[in-house]
């Protein structure tokens, strides 16, 4: 199954990937990003990458 | 499935059109034309990392030659689109034969508004890698930069040239910087922001001529003072790329003309993304065009679902969200702000570090908010956004969190 990954280096608190995914993403008190969930199913997999690639720091990414 | 899309602009909007569209299961060709010679790349980083030369230009490829291979997606780099034959589905092209398309996406994008005092070495604006590397290297130079305009890529670029060590001048006609965009008080903090971080300011007043040469301009200015100047950055917006389109019959006004879907009003199967686009917002109930890195990539997916679900289009109604960093300030700009709204702002950017300024039209619903280092109140407002959430109850979530109170030992 796919699974999502986080730089957590690169994240900078952005929170469109929160926005584009809610139930996979969010924040923590820093501004850090937190993967609520780390598998993708199939039936997610557009809406979860189309969210990671909304990262503006590429700091997330779906991989097989 | 043997059709064709063509996607005009190779910037971030055209880039995400491209894989959004694999993404979405589309089989047929894909072909990525872009003016710009380079291989994609990602803009915001210029007039910050970049620029002070603590990224390498391969860091900001938005795709390379073996992803975009492995995607499917044709690159035809290095040639200007110059009209569109919209009853042949033909793009036009410079220094090459048309190409036929079934789809359409117009990408291409705005401009830097070039300088109304003369274009000569020396003379920068800031928009593409090749101007970042241009001004990177007067900027090494050493001298004083100044910079007309103390929007978001004059203030960047500002920000980025003091930590370079450089002597900074920002001019801008209007008496409080950002005041377009916010209202007074936060325009002030804006100020006082630059001010604070070595950079000379000079508000109110306007650029009336820069004479004088690369490495020694004199800038003459309305209200009869000099500036003296090694580099000049001309950072006075941006206009969208949409004079190719004038023989094409498409409506353009400021932008390629949008409906709701984001296609063409004159031709369906032509859709634009972008600086470019202008498309009706149902819900603010008309037509607005953006220029922010986060619409590109959501306008982007949303034109690549509606090629690919055509019984099924999606309205595209975004909320607004912008960010800028300026000297150690993350600035974030989430819905509408400014203008005669109401606002309370909670927190103060010298007693906190932080601050949240709320707007609403109707004074109880959010409409917007400018938010500084405060990663908790953004996605509150961000959440909130989208599911009503009234400034009172921001209020009261985020106003106990400015002042943290120890734990009560028990």
């Amino acid at each position: 199954m796919p699974v999502v990954k986080a730089d957590l280096q690169a994240c900078q608190g952005y929170a469109n990937c929160v926005v584009g995914a809610t139930d996979y993403f969010d924040l923590d008190d820093d501004g850090i990003v937190v993967l609520l969930k780390t598998e993708v199913p199939e039936a997610d997999r557009s809406r979860v990458t189309e969210a990671a690639r909304s990262c503006p720091v590429s700091a997330l990414v779906v991989e097989n | 499935m043997n059709t064709t899309t063509v996607i005009v602009g190779s910037s971030i909007g055209g880039v995400r059109a491209a894989q959004s569209l694999r993404l979405e299961g589309y089989e047929g060709e894909i072909i990525l034309v872009g003016e710009d010679p380079e291989l994609p790349y990602d803009k915001p980083p210029l007039s910050k990392s970049v620029l002070a030369g603590k990224a390498e230009e391969s860091s900001i490829r938005l795709l390379t030659r073996e992803q975009a291979e492995d995607a499917g997606i044709q690159l035809l780099l290095g040639h200007a689109a110059t009209g569109i034959d919209v009853a042949g589905n033909l793009l036009q092209l410079q220094d090459h034969e048309p190409v036929r398309f079934d789809h359409l996406v117009i990408a291409t994008g705005a401009s830097a508004r070039p300088s109304p005092w003369g274009q000569r070495p020396g003379i920068h604006v800031l928009r593409s890698l090749d101007d970042a590397r241009k001004l990177r290297t007067n900027l090494l130079k050493g001298g004083t930069l100044a910079v007309i305009g103390a929007g978001f890529i004059g203030a960047e670029a500002a920000a980025t040239a003091r930590s370079l060590g450089l002597e900074v001048t920002v001019i801008d006609p209007l008496p409080i910087p950002m005041s377009r965009i916010f209202n007074p008080e936060i325009g002030h903090w804006f100020g006082d922001l630059h001010r604070n971080n070595g950079v000379t300011t000079i508000f109110g007043t306007g650029v009336e001529s820069i004479d004088g040469e690369q490495g020694s301009f004199t800038l003459r200015l309305t209200n009869g003072a000099n500036v003296e100047a090694a580099t000049v950055l001309v950072g006075i917006g941006a206009v969208p790329n949409d004079a190719w389109l004038g023989a094409s019959g498409l409506l353009v006004d400021n932008g390629v003309v949008l409906d709701e879907y984001c296609r063409a009003v004159d031709a369906p199967h032509i859709y634009g993304v972008g600086d470019v686009a202008r498309w009706r917002h149902e819900k603010h109930g008309e037509d607005i065009r953006i220029e922010h890195w986060t619409n590109a990539v959501e306008q982007a997916a949303c034109v690549a679902y509606n090629i690919t679900h055509p019984q099924s289009p999606r309205a595209y109604t975004p909320v607004e969200y912008v960010w800028s960093d300026q000297h150690d300030w993350k600035i974030q700009v989430v819905g509408r702000v400014g203008g005669n709204a109401e606002h309370i702002i909670i927190g103060h950017p010298e007693l906190h570090g932080r601050f949240a300024a709320l707007y609403t039209t109707d004074g109880v619903n959010l409409r917007g908010a400018a938010i500084v280092n405060w990663p908790k109140a953004l996605l509150a407002c961000r959440r909130g956004m989208g599911t009503g959430v009234t400034i009172q109850e921001l209020r009261e979530k985020l106003e106990p969190l400015l002042d943290p109170q120890p734990l009560a030992a028990s």
